[in-house]
Order: structure tokens, then C-alpha cells, then sequence
């Protein structure tokens, strides 16, 4: 197992007080909390500053943890002394404020498993019957999942303490029934497939985060698609018809002549189906593309109208 | 492997009373009246009936609890910060669709 530097995680001198320590935790808190930082790895921050804090603040672990010397480095393989905490006396409890996954093999090598971690901060009484936890998870689903709905095999992670009393993962595969419409940030539940009830309890359930992952074609607000729909100059100046595709196949649709470049049009329920609510919209958002004047035709053209169109787009700046 | 797997039908449109939803979020009903009274909980309530929530008002407790026992914030604190949040989520959503649309190729 890895050595791990606190005081450099917090970013404090060894000496720092616990005022310091308070403040530079507070600080990076704010910072790496995984509901306020879109890191990716602002929830592995988070997690090794709290582990960080919870020695660090506690006069007795962090009496303990220096008593380990000073000459070990950050990620060394490191083996606690076989005596390493003689003489330093634990009052015990008071582990662990957040509920979240557990602390590194480091941290409890040295202080042992924190107790009461469950999620919920359900205490796991003796033989008390007592429901199982809920779980939570996020799955990112795609755009075309969302929108037909979809049948999807997902691996989760599921911690669980094994024999020993360390909190592991246990990969879990199982089948969820995606309904049509799912939108960004919608949590689906599985009732009863959370963690096991204590003594007779029921399940706990299984919470699901939605995500929609990014389309290389649609945008989506909401339940709004958007869509980049290129055009001549042509089909701009003249109206024409030209075909969109949408999530639930291509579209006429008609440009009246005049468009502009950014002129969002309308496909009215063209967008992602809601349940009891009507379905969203999806918006062409027209984008006038210039031919390359890559031919001696092309450029007798460009040339044709520029000494016969008398079009000034920079009028407007006194040019 | 795929035959093995089982096969579950999610819960798409649920709703929580007061004590589900306290139970679901590990703490007491006093705390989530506070998120209420902050306006960060938005329970409907049907005419004799009791509170419902619903799964985005969980979503929203569970973020309010953690930032409250993380930074040691009130819940009014919390309650600022959620809607922070959602402002600069909006925001940073909108500047996204809007970059995609226009330097898209």
C-alpha cells in the first residue's frame, strides 16, 4: 500500500495550527466538492482531502500519524511498524461526518475502518431489523436511447465490505428498461435493488442517475434538439426545401427565401417525448455555407456578382 | 452472458412523503423542513393530502445535506449555493449549444 502525504494533500506546512488546517480544509472543500467542481477528478480530490482532514484535525490521530516520521513520501510503499501506534490512545467514534465510500488502505491500516459509513448514515445495528440502503449510481445513455428507449446491459459498482471489513467494489451486471423520453439529470429508481435489508428488512433501491452523453449531430436543452443545418447561398436567397434529420427520421422542411445565417426554425414535437407533458421541439439552426471558388467557373461567378450585385454587408459600420 | 442478466423496469414517475423522503436522505424531518422553508424543496401538496416529493427534490436535498456537512454551511447557505449552481449549469449549457451551433465545422 501507497504512503500517503497529508499535509501535502491539504497543502499545509507540518507545523500548521488548527486554525490552518481548518482554513486550508474549508478552502479546498469549497473547491472540490464533487456537487460545486466539474473536475473529473474532483470527487478522488475530495475524497483524499476529507481522509486528509479527518487525520489532520484530530489532535490524536495527527500525534499518531507524525509519530510515523517524516521521511516517507507520497505514494512509497509503506508498511505500518508492527508497535506504530503504542502509546497513543484513541478515544474512538467521531470518524467519518459524510457518509461516503470508505478511506484508503493507507488510512485504515493505520486507524482501522471507520464505522457507520453507510450511505444514509443508517448505523448497521446488531440483529435490529432494519432496511437495506439505497443506492445511487449515474448512467450516461445516448441520445437515440432516450429517445426510443432502450433495453441497456450497465456494469455498476456496487461497495460492499467483505470478510475482513474492507469496503470493496463488487462489479454487478444487470439489464435496465430505459424509458422512452428520459431527459438530462432524471432519476430512474429500481425499488428493492439497493443494498440487502438487515434481519428480515427489505432491499434497499437502486437510484439512477441520467446522463445524456454528447451527440456528434444533436444539441439538447431540455427536452429541445438543436441541430446545425448548413445551407447554400442559393437555398438562402431563393427558399427551397431542403431535408433535416431529426431523432425520429429525416424531415422536409421548408426555408423561405431571405434566410439567414443563425435563423433558428422550428420543428414543432420534433424534439425529446416527455411523459404527461408535451414533447419538445427541435430547432434547424441554419448555417450559410460559401462555396470554395475552386474552379475558373466558380470564379467567373463570384466575380459575375460582385460587379453586378451591389451588396454591401458592412454598411451598418460605415464601410 | 446476457441471458443470465435480469431484466428490471425502472420507476420513472414516484413520489415521496416527508418521512420517505428524510429516511432516503438519512436525516431527520427537521431537516428537510428547513430545505423546505428555504425554498430549496418544492413539495406539492394535493388538497388533503400530505406532502409529496418528488425525485428532482431528492436529488436537490441529497446535493443541499452534502454541501451543509461538507462545508459546514446552514441551510440557507446551502440553499444559495443550489441555485448558484443551477445558474452557472444553465449558463454553462448555453454557452455550450451555443459554441456547438456556431463553430460547429
Amino acid at each position: 500500500m501507497d504512503y500517503k502525504d497529508y499535509y501535502a494533500v491539504m497543502g499545509v506546512a507540518r507545523d500548521a495550527t488548527q486554525d490552518d488546517i481548518k482554513r486550508a480544509y474549508r478552502k479546498l472543500a469549497r473547491k472540490f466538492h464533487p456537487d460545486v467542481s466539474k473536475a473529473a477528478d474532483a470527487e478522488v480530490r475530495f475524497k483524499e482531502l476529507g481522509e486528509a482532514y479527518e487525520v489532520l484535525k484530530d489532535a490524536e490521530k495527527r500525534a499518531a500519524y507524525d509519530q510515523l516520521g517524516r521521511d516517507w513520501r507520497a505514494g512509497q510503499e509503506f508498511r505500518p511498524p508492527p508497535d506504530w501506534d503504542a502509546g497513543v490512545e484513541y478515544s474512538g467514534g467521531g470518524f467519518n461526518e459524510r457518509g461516503q465510500a470508505g478511506y484508503s488502505d493507507f488510512f485504515e491500516s493505520l486507524f482501522g475502518r471507520a464505522g457507520g459509513f453507510q450511505a444514509g448514515g443508517f448505523a448497521r445495528a446488531g440483529q435490529v431489523r432494519a432496511r437495506g440502503e439505497d443506492h445511487h449510481s449515474k448512467i450516461d445513455v445516448s441520445l437515440e436511447d432516450a429517445f426510443n428507449g432502450a433495453t441497456l446491459s450497465l456494469q455498476l459498482r456496487v461497495p460492499e465490505y467483505d470478510a475482513q471489513g474492507h469496503l470493496r467494489e463488487r462489479p454487478r451486471r444487470l439489464q435496465v428498461k430505459i424509458p422512452r423520453g428520459v431527459t438530462s439529470g432524471k432519476r430512474i429508481r429500481l425499488t428493492g435493488q439497493g443494498g440487502a435489508g438487515h434481519s428480515g428488512g427489505p432491499a434497499g433501491d437502486l437510484y439512477l442517475e441520467v446522463w445524456l452523453r454528447p451527440h456528434p449531430v444533436y444539441q439538447v436543452e431540455g427536452k429541445d434538439v438543436f441541430v446545425n443545418l448548413p445551407i447554400t447561398p442559393w437555398e438562402a436567397a431563393l427558399g427551397g426545401k431542403v431535408q433535416v434529420p431529426t431523432l425520429g427520421g429525416r424531415v422536409d422542411l421548408n426555408i423561405s427565401a431571405g434566410a439567414r445565417s443563425g435563423q433558428r426554425l422550428r420543428l414543432k414535437g420534433r424534439g425529446l417525448p416527455v411523459a404527461g407533458e408535451p414533447p419538445g421541439d427541435q430547432f434547424a439552426v441554419l448555417q450559410i455555407m460559401t462555396p470554395p471558388a475552386d474552379s475558373p467557373e466558380a470564379k467567373a461567378l463570384y466575380e459575375k456578382m460582385a460587379s453586378e450585385m451591389s451588396f454591401n454587408p458592412r454598411a451598418h459600420l460605415g464601410g | 452472458m446476457v441471458g443470465s442478466e435480469q431484466s428490471y423496469q425502472p420507476d420513472i414517475e414516484y413520489r415521496f412523503t416527508l418521512a420517505e423522503i428524510s429516511r432516503c436522505c438519512g436525516v431527520t424531518d427537521e431537516e428537510i423542513l428547513l430545505l423546505v422553508a428555504e425554498g430549496v424543496l418544492n413539495p406539492c401538496e394535493p388538497t388533503g393530502h400530505e406532502w409529496q416529493f418528488d425525485s428532482g427534490d431528492l436529488s436537490r436535498a441529497m446535493s443541499a445535506l452534502r454541501l451543509e456537512r461538507d462545508l459546514g454551511i446552514n441551510p440557507a447557505g446551502a440553499a444559495l449555493a443550489i441555485e448558484l449552481l443551477d445558474e452557472i449549469q444553465r449558463l454553462r449549457d448555453r454557452v455550450h449549444l451555443l459554441e456547438a451551433l456556431v463553430f460547429q465545422r
